[in-house]
C-alpha cells in the first residue's frame, strides 16, 4: 500500500509536534523513521494510525485522500499500528485478544478465528498458545499476537514504534523475518526506531525527523556517521560550568537488577560523590527510570546493593530512603508528585507538618507558603489548587515542596515541557542545592541539557547500561552511538 | 465563575424542585390527588409535637452513620459496610445490657463503648481485607454485612433467645437500668441526639484542622503521590475505617438501648445504605448533613400516613429519598459537561 503524507503540521498547544512533514512510502518498502525523543515521530505515526488528527496537511493512502478518524478506521483502510506497549486485554486469552476488533455478528465464531490464527501463527514461525492468558505471556510474543491481529483485520501497512525494546534475540530475529516477508508481499511497513543497527539491517530506506521536520531522506546501504549527524545536529558549545568541590562517596549502587514488566537491568555499577550531577541519556524508556526508582526505593531490586554511606538499603522499604535523605521528583507530577484538588497551601502543610501533635497550625502553614511562593517565584496563591497552575510552576512547586537537605536527588525530565527561562530557574535552584553537597541524578532526552549540567552521562539502551562518560570531553556524536545501542 | 447568592440557592434547589415534580407525576399516575399527598407526608411529619421526637429517632443513626462515612469518603473509600457496623455495635451493646448487671450509670455507658468496639472491630476487619488482603472495600464491606445479618439472627435464636422460645421479634427486653432516659413523653433520647452531633462536629474538625484529616484528604485525591510523600496509606486507611466503625457502633449501640429496647433482626433498619445517600447528597461535606437527614427524617416520618389516609403505600417516602439523590447527580453531571462544553469552545 502506498502511503503520501503532505504537508502535516501538528502542534500541542505552544509545542510544535510537526511542521510541515513529507513522507512517502511505496508499497513493498520498509522505511526506518528516526529521530531523537521528541522529534515528532510518534506524533506523525499517530495522525496516520487514526490516534490524533493533524492541524493541516493531507493523507493518501493509494493515491486516495483519506484521513483516518479513528484506529478502527484506520484499520478499515488498511493501516494498523504496533505500539510500544502492548495495547492488549491482558485478562483475555491469546485468542479472544486475537478476535478483538473484528466485526460480525452478535455471535462470535470460535472455529474460523482459531483457524486464522494458526494459519498466521504457521506463517511466521510464531508459537502462540490460543488458550493462554495474554497477562503471562512475554512482551515480544503479546507483540506477535498484536501483528498476527491486525493482518487478520487487513492491515497492509504497518507501523512499529520502538517494537525491538523488551523482546529476545531470537524474537527479534523472527518479527524482522515476518517483517521481510510482508514487505515482498506488497505490504508497506513503517519503522520507528533509534537503533542504528536495526535500522541498518532491516530498512530499504530511512527517513530522519528533527525538531519536528523532515531533515533527511537515505536509501540504504546507511551510513551510520550521517545518520547520527543527521538525527542529532551538530553540537552546541558547552556552556561554563562552576567548578563544585566533588568530594566523599554520596550513593554507590554494586551490581544492581531491577526490572519491571518490560525490561531488565542487570549488573548496574555506580558511584555518585557528593556535589556530583549525573545525567542519564538514552531514549525513553530505556531503563533510566527504572534504576532511578531503584534508587529512591520505591523499586525493590532484584539482586545487588545500594550503599548510602555504609548502610545497604536495598529491600528496605521506601520510608528508609527518604529518612536518609533521598527524593525522586517524578516527571508525571500530577500522577505521582503531587495532589489534584489540593492547594499549595494543604501541599506545604502535608509535607512540612506545620503545627503540633493533631492540629494543624493554618497560619503558619499560610505563612511558610508564602515564604516558598515568593522564594520559588510560583505563579500561584496558597488556595490555588495544583493542578491548576502551569507546568513550570508545578514543577517549582515540586522543588519547594523537598525538604531542605537531601543526599541524594533524583529528578525524572526535571526541565520537560518548561520555556527556556522556567528551565534556567530550575536549573539554578538545582545548582545550588549540588554546592551544598547534594548529590544530583536526572534523566533527559535532551542531549544540550545532559551536557551542559552533568558532570558524567551514562548512556542507556534497550535495558543496557554504558559506563559513566565524563561530560566535559564526550562528544554528541559519541553520545549519538551509544543511545543507538553501538558500543555498550 | 462568580455567581450570585440566588442563582446559587437556585442551583442547591433544583434537585428537591425536580423531585418534587417526579413524584408529582408518579402519583398522578397512580389517581391521587399531588398536593393532598404531599399535605399528608407533612401532616404526618410535623402533625404533633411527638412527631419531631419521631424524627430525630431517625436522624441520629443517619448523622452517626453519615459523620463516620465523611471520613472513609475523604480517604476515597467506599464503605458499604457501615451497616455492618452498626449491626456489630448493636451486637456488643446487647451482649453488655443482658450480660452486666448493674445501676445505669455504669451500664449505659458501657454499652456505647461496647457499640464503639464492636463497630469498630468490624473496621478493623473492612481495613484489613482492603489493604492487606486487596479484597476491594465495596465487596469487603459488603461481604460483612451478609455476615452480621446472619450472625445476629444466629444469636437472637440460639444464646441470646427469651426464655419462653425464640422469635422474629427479638431478644428480651433490656432490663431498665440499659434503656436510654427519653426526652418527656416522646421516643427521643438526649444522650442520643448529643452524640450525633458531637460526631460531626468532630469529624468536620477532624478533616478541616488535623493532619490526619489531610493525610485522609491527599490519600482519597492521589493515594500514589500521597505514598510517595512518605504517607502510610494503608494505616490511615484502616483507621479510617475504624474511625467511621466507632460511630456505626454508637449508632447500632443506640438502636438497642433508646429505640428498641432489645435486639432485633432488623436492628440496623437500613440507616446504614440510606446514610450513603445522605454523605453524597451532602457532597462530602459535615455542615450539610443536618439539613439532609432532617429531610430524610421527616419523609420517613410523614409517608405511612399515606397508606392510613390515602390507601397509597408508603414507599412513596423512599422514591422520594432516592429520586432526590438521581436528579442531585442527574443536575451535577448536566451542569458539569456544559461547563466543559463552554470550555471547550472557548
Amino acid at each position: 500500500m502506498k502511503i503520501e503524507l503532505v504537508n502535516i503540521h501538528k502542534r500541542y498547544g505552544a509545542v510544535v509536534a510537526n511542521e510541515g512533514v513529507n513522507l512517502t512510502i511505496a508499497a513493498g518498502e520498509i522505511r526506518g523513521l528516526l529521530g531523537e525523543n521528541g522529534a515528532g515521530k510518534t506524533t506523525l505515526m499517530r495522525i496516520l494510525s487514526g490516534y490524533t488528527f493533524a492541524d493541516a496537511g493531507r493523507i493518501l493512502l493509494d493515491g486516495v485522500e483519506h484521513h483516518p478518524s479513528s484506529p478502527a478506521d484506520a484499520i478499515r483502510v488498511g493501516v494498523g499500528m504496533l505500539h510500544q506497549d502492548p495495547m492488549d486485554v491482558p485478562q483475555l486469552s491469546v485468542l479472544d485478544n486475537f478476535g478483538l476488533g473484528q466485526s460480525g455478528g452478535l455471535y462470535r465464531r470460535r472455529r474460523p478465528m482459531l483457524a486464522s490464527l494458526e494459519h498466521l501463527c504457521q506463517r511466521f514461525g510464531f508459537k502462540l498458545d490460543p488458550e493462554a492468558v495474554v497477562g503471562s505471556l512475554t512482551v515480544g510474543e503479546r507483540q506477535q499476537l498484536e501483528l498476527a491481529r491486525l493482518l487478520a483485520l487487513g492491515a497492509r501497512t504497518i507501523i512499529l514504534d520502538e517494537p525491538t525494546t523488551g523482546i529476545s534475540a531470537p524474537q527479534k530475529a523472527l518479527l524482522f523475518d515476518a517483517l521481510k516477508h510482508l514487505a515482498q508481499e506488497g505490504l508497506s511497513v513503517v519503522f520507528v526506531s533509534h537503533k542504528l543497527d536495526e535500522v541498518q539491517s532491516l530498512c530499504d530506506s530511512v527517513t530522519v525527523l528533527r525538531k519536528g521536520r523532515n531533515v533527511g531522506e537515505l536509501e540504504a546501504p546507511f551510513d551510520a556517521d550521517g545518520l547520527v549527524h543527521l538525527m542529532f545536529g551538530q553540537q552546541l558549545p558547552a556552556g561554563a560550568r562552576p567548578v563544585v568541590p566533588i568530594d566523599g562517596g554520596a550513593l554507590e549502587v554494586r551490581q544492581l537488577s531491577v526490572r519491571d514488566h518490560r525490561l531488565s537491568l542487570d549488573g548496574v555499577d555506580l558511584h555518585v560523590r557528593r556535589g556530583e550531577v549525573l545525567g542519564l541519556a538514552g531514549l525513553e524508556g530505556s531503563g533510566q527510570q527504572l534504576l532511578m526508582q531503584a534508587i529512591a526505593g520505591i523499586v525493590r531490586p532484584r539482586a545487588g546493593s545500594i550503599l548510602l554511606g555504609t548502610e545497604d538499603l536495598a529491600g528496605r522499604p521506601y520510608g528508609a530512603f527518604r529518612d536518609r535523605g533521598v527524593a525522586l521528583v517524578p516527571a508525571a507530577r500530577l500522577e505521582e508528585g503531587m495532589i489534584p484538588g489540593l492547594s499549595l497551601r494543604e501541599h506545604f502543610a502535608l509535607c512540612h507538618h506545620c503545627g503540633h501533635g493533631l492540629v494543624l497550625d493554618w497560619p503558619a502553614a499560610d505563612s511558610l507558603t508564602r515564604e516558598q511562593i515568593a522564594a520559588f517565584h510560583i505563579v500561584g496563591q496558597p488556595l490555588t489548587a495544583v493542578d491548576k497552575l502551569s507546568g513550570g510552576n508545578q514543577q517549582r512547586a515540586l522543588l519547594a515542596l523537598l525538604p531542605a537537605e537531601l543526599t541524594v536527588l533524583l529528578l525524572e525530565h526535571p526541565t520537560r515541557g518548561l520555556d527556556v527561562s522556567s528551565a534556567q530557574w530550575i536549573w539554578s535552584n538545582l545548582l545550588a542545592r549540588r554546592e551544598r553537597g547534594t548529590a544530583l541524578i536526572f534523566t533527559s532526552t535532551d542531549l544540550d541539557e545532559l551536557l551542559q549540567y552533568s558532570d558524567r552521562i551514562m548512556v542507556f539502551s534497550g535495558g543496557r547500561v554504558s559506563a559513566p562518560v565524563d561530560a566535559p570531553t564526550v562528544t554528541v556524536q559519541e553520545l549519538g552511538y551509544l543511545i543507538g545501542g553501538r558500543g555498550l | 465563575m462568580k455567581r450570585s447568592g440566588v442563582t446559587q440557592l437556585a442551583l442547591m434547589l433544583s434537585p428537591v424542585v425536580v423531585t418534587l415534580l417526579f413524584a408529582t407525576l408518579i402519583l398522578l399516575a397512580a389517581g391521587a390527588n399531588p398536593l393532598e399527598a404531599f399535605g399528608n407526608i407533612l401532616a404526618g411529619a410535623f402533625g404533633s409535637a411527638k412527631k419531631w421526637g419521631d424524627i430525630a429517632v431517625v436522624m441520629v443513626p443517619l448523622a452517626l452513620c453519615a459523620a463516620g462515612m465523611l471520613v472513609t469518603f475523604a480517604a476515597g473509600l467506599w464503605n458499604i459496610g457501615v451497616e455492618g457496623q452498626i449491626v456489630a455495635g448493636a451486637l456488643a451493646a446487647t451482649w453488655v445490657a443482658l450480660g452486666v448487671q448493674g445501676p445505669p450509670w455504669l451500664i449505659l455507658p458501657l454499652t456505647l463503648l461496647a457499640g464503639a468496639a464492636g463497630g469498630a472491630v468490624l473496621g478493623v476487619v473492612i481495613g484489613a481485607l482492603r489493604t492487606w488482603g486487596r479484597v476491594n472495600e465495596i465487596f469487603a464491606g459488603l461481604g460483612m454485612n451478609f455476615v452480621m445479618v446472619a450472625l445476629t439472627n444466629y444469636l437472637i435464636f440460639g444464646p441470646w433467645r427469651p426464655p419462653d422460645g425464640a422469635t422474629m421479634s427479638g431478644t428480651e427486653p433490656f432490663p431498665l437500668a440499659a434503656r436510654m432516659p427519653m426526652i418527656g413523653s416522646s421516643r427521643a433520647s438526649l444522650v442520643s441526639i448529643g452524640l450525633a452531633v458531637a460526631a460531626l462536629f468532630i469529624v468536620y474538625f477532624l478533616l478541616r484542622d488535623t493532619h490526619w484529616g489531610l493525610r485522609l484528604k491527599a490519600i482519597g485525591l492521589n493515594s500514589a503521590a500521597a505514598a510517595r510523600m512518605g504517607i502510610n496509606t494503608h494505616r490511615e486507611m484502616i483507621v479510617a475505617f475504624v474511625v467511621c466503625g466507632l460511630m456505626a457502633g454508637i449508632a447500632g449501640s443506640l438502636q438497642t438501648t433508646a429505640v428498641y429496647f432489645r435486639l432485633i433482626p432488623q436492628v440496623s433498619g437500613g440507616y446504614g445504605y440510606l446514610s450513603q445517600l445522605v454523605v453524597l447528597l451532602s457532597g462530602l461535606r459535615a455542615v450539610a448533613v443536618p439539613l439532609i437527614v432532617f429531610f430524610f427524617g421527616a419523609v420517613q416520618v410523614g409517608s405511612p400516613r399515606l397508606e392510613l389516609r390515602m390507601q397509597l403505600d408508603s414507599s412513596l417516602g423512599g422514591i422520594l429519598q432516592a429520586s432526590m439523590v438521581l436528579f442531585f447527580f442527574l443536575i451535577k453531571g448536566w451542569r458539569q459537561r456544559l461547563a466543559d462544553r463552554k470550555e471547550r469552545n472557548a
